[in-house]
């Protein structure tokens, strides 16, 4: 298929695919709009980790800490001075943050532009270790990241969090970024510098042979990122509408949930990582009826609590065991392919 | 520091870093065998506090008979861990036994969550009171439990004695079973080379099984004596001590035994002279050993005892 195919069936799927999301904003209520928005976020955390962990093969844990210095950067941002006032009832924010106050998407840039100056200074040591090592480090910086978070009440409120944020996130911007960030992760996973990541994950010292650069490598990838989890996390704040520092909101839960995602879509596929999210989205959704009451043949059993966690875990180590490739495996949605399904199709 | 308190956050420092130690020794022989940081030991931990609570609350077993039924569900868990999750992917890469790993351990919180509920509870009366009271050294004074011991000011509380005493009496057992019988020298062999060793007649996966029972083990005394301590039961509860006793088991030279018992005491006593000297600190204290992880982990990262890790291409 020619090149010129592909751009056109690509201009036409975003476009069909806005059409649906102005028909679904047109016809369903609040709530499913809300999911959606979820879908789209997700999709950016996973499409992120998929470049770190899925492509570039270093295994980070770190995720949550970027998302959550995303989400504090541009909840600090976006917040109104008179708002701030109200928030800071232990100690006053710092002098520039608790006068200022920019539009959403500056706000967010910054925030992805800050996550990624994070990632950089946690990459630049931790890239010198291997394999799990690495996985320990970043999950001990994100442990920090959170732990600051918990204490520096003059910048982030301490335990209290930030409350009642605007809720810009939109399916627009939601759906926009997850555009943004598929067009940019995919042009640079099928650059020289996507192919040089593949090389070192399949055979690092083999690609150190060829005259790659590994370090410098892995610690792009890793910066690019961070960037796009600080851009996750910024929308991630805004549909909240609150940020603390609590485990499940940036801790080790919400990289947990992410690295969910990206298994069950397929470690190192990029669409696989976008139907990860939207199958976790929906399943989180959907499995909230195991944990409120139910009747089962007559017998009423009161909802259990942590149900639908339970089922994610054992979901998860099911999928390692028995599926390790999960949906996609390694494979990538391409034009090319659905033409030659159809072509199969016919004969 | 007046040197009183300078000895009292010795012993305190000293007995939170023999649990420490108990743990860490669970991670490393687990990685020295089968080079897999196995995330859930930590919930291990947690589980044995869990079945400890609730031998003594539903089944109201004596408190010591429902400790040692509690350190031997931690083994047969920890036992069973190993058939179900990763004996499957032993073949399979390193990082999927790494990604496996993490997801065994949220299993195991949430399956807490779900079958204990995730709402703290409290261990303060399910072990006798004593455990928990302060022993002073050189005078004569009534504490405020009524009792009358030889005084001069240096408190610290018996559990950190009683924790110790224990510490020392299991890393006892655990160098007479890894150097004085069979089994333990079939553990030693697996650890150097796993193939060669099947070879010779070991059945490997009963080894590795068996290590891992006797890691669970010791997290689970280790889990008893410290929610004797901090009497607070809840399923969260294993993450932290469990990542601290990992950067133990780091910092000493991962699969190296006697490096994992040396690192958890120096974490814990550095841990609390730190929030001693620093008491506004003491916000940052699980922040400190992360912080410890990272910074042994750029400068040596084969640790204090451990040997380097060689790559043949």
């Amino acid at each position: 298929m020619s090149i010129k195919n592909r751009v056109i069936l690509t201009l036409v799927a975003v476009v069909v695919i806005a059409f649906g999301l102005m028909l679904s904003q047109e016809f369903l209520n609040s709530y499913y709009s809300r999911i959606i928005t979820l879908i789209g976020i997700y999709g950016i955390m996973a499409v992120s980790l998929t470049l770190v962990n899925g492509i570039s093969g270093v295994f980070s844990l770190g995720h949550a800490g970027f998302i959550a210095v995303g989400a504090y950067t541009s909840a600090l941002l976006t917040l109104s001075p008179q708002q701030k006032e109200m928030t800071f009832l232990i100690d006053k924010l710092i002098w520039p943050l608790n006068s200022i106050q920019i539009p959403f998407f500056w706000a967010t840039i910054i925030a992805g532009l800050v996550a990624a100056l994070f990632a950089f200074a946690v990459g630049w040591p931790s890239l010198r270790l291997s394999g799990d090592y690495f996985a320990i480090a970043t999950l001990g910086f994100s442990e920090i990241i959170r732990i600051f978070a918990l204490n520096l009440n003059w910048l982030t409120n301490g335990a209290l969090g930030l409350k009642a944020l605007p809720d810009y996130t939109t399916v627009w911007w939601s759906w926009g970024w997850l555009l943004v960030t598929v067009a940019c992760i995919t042009s640079l996973s099928y650059s020289s510098f996507g192919r040089a990541l593949r090389a070192i994950r399949e055979d690092r010292v083999a690609a150190q042979a060829m005259g790659i650069n590994v370090f410098k490598h892995q610690l792009m990838a890793f910066v690019f990122g961070g960037f796009f989890a600080g851009i996750s996390g910024s929308l991630y704040a805004h549909w909240l509408s609150t940020i603390d520092p609590r485990t499940n909101t940036v801790g080790i839960l919400l990289t947990f949930n992410v690295l969910i995602m990206i298994v069950l879509g397929g470690l190192g596929s990029i669409t696989g990582a976008i139907i990860g999210g939207a199958l976790f989205a929906f399943l989180s959704e959907w499995l909230r009826f195991l944990e409120s009451p139910m009747n089962v043949f007559g017998f009423k059993i009161m909802g259990i609590s942590g149900m639908r966690m339970l089922v994610f875990s054992s979901l998860f180590v099911i999928i390692m065991i028995f599926w390790p490739r999960g949906i996609m495996g390694r494979k990538e949605f391409t034009w090319d392919g659905v033409a030659s399904l159809f072509r199969r199709g016919r004969k | 520091m007046d040197p009183k308190t300078l000895l009292q956050n010795f012993v305190n420092g000293l007995s939170l870093g023999s649990l420490y130690a108990l743990i860490a020794i669970g991670y490393t022989m687990v990685y020295g065998i089968l080079r897999l940081i196995n995330f859930a030991h930590g919930d291990i931990f947690m589980m044995a506090v869990y079945f400890a609570f609730f031998l003594v609350t539903l089944a109201s077993l004596p408190w010591y008979f429902a400790a040692i039924l509690a350190i031997a569900g931690a083994a047969i868990l920890g036992f069973s861990v190993d058939r179900v999750a990763y004996k499957p992917i032993r073949k399979a890469p390193r990082i999927s036994a790494l990604i496996t790993a993490i997801g065994v351990s949220f299993f195991l919180e949430s399956l807490a969550v779900v079958v204990f509920s995730g709402i703290p509870r409290s261990f303060r009366t399910i072990f006798p009171q004593f455990l928990n009271e302060m022993i002073i050294l050189g005078g004569q004074v009534e504490t405020r439990y009524g009792r009358e011991v030889i005084v001069g000011g240096i408190r610290f509380p018996i559990i950190s004695i009683i924790t110790l005493v224990i510490t020392a009496i299991a890393l006892v057992f655990l160098w007479w079973f890894i150097y004085r019988t069979k089994i333990g020298m079939a553990m030693r062999a697996v650890s150097v080379d796993i193939p060669t060793t099947s070879l010779m007649g070991v059945n490997v996966d009963r080894v590795i099984g068996i290590t891992f029972a006797l890691g669970s083990a010791l997290a689970g005394i280790g889990g008893i004596l410290w929610a004797i301590r901090y009497p607070q039961v809840w399923p969260y509860m294993g993450f932290i001590p469990g990542m601290k006793a990992f950067v133990a088991a780091v910092f000493g030279g991962i699969g190296s035994i006697p490096g994992a018992v040396l690192g958890g005491l120096i974490l814990g006593i550095t841990e609390i002279m730190m929030v001693g000297l620093l008491p506004g600190a003491a916000g940052y204290r699980d922040a400190f050993a992360f912080f410890i992880l990272i910074i042994i982990l750029s400068v040596k990262p084969s640790g204090l005892m451990g040997k380097p890790d060689i790559v043949k291409v």
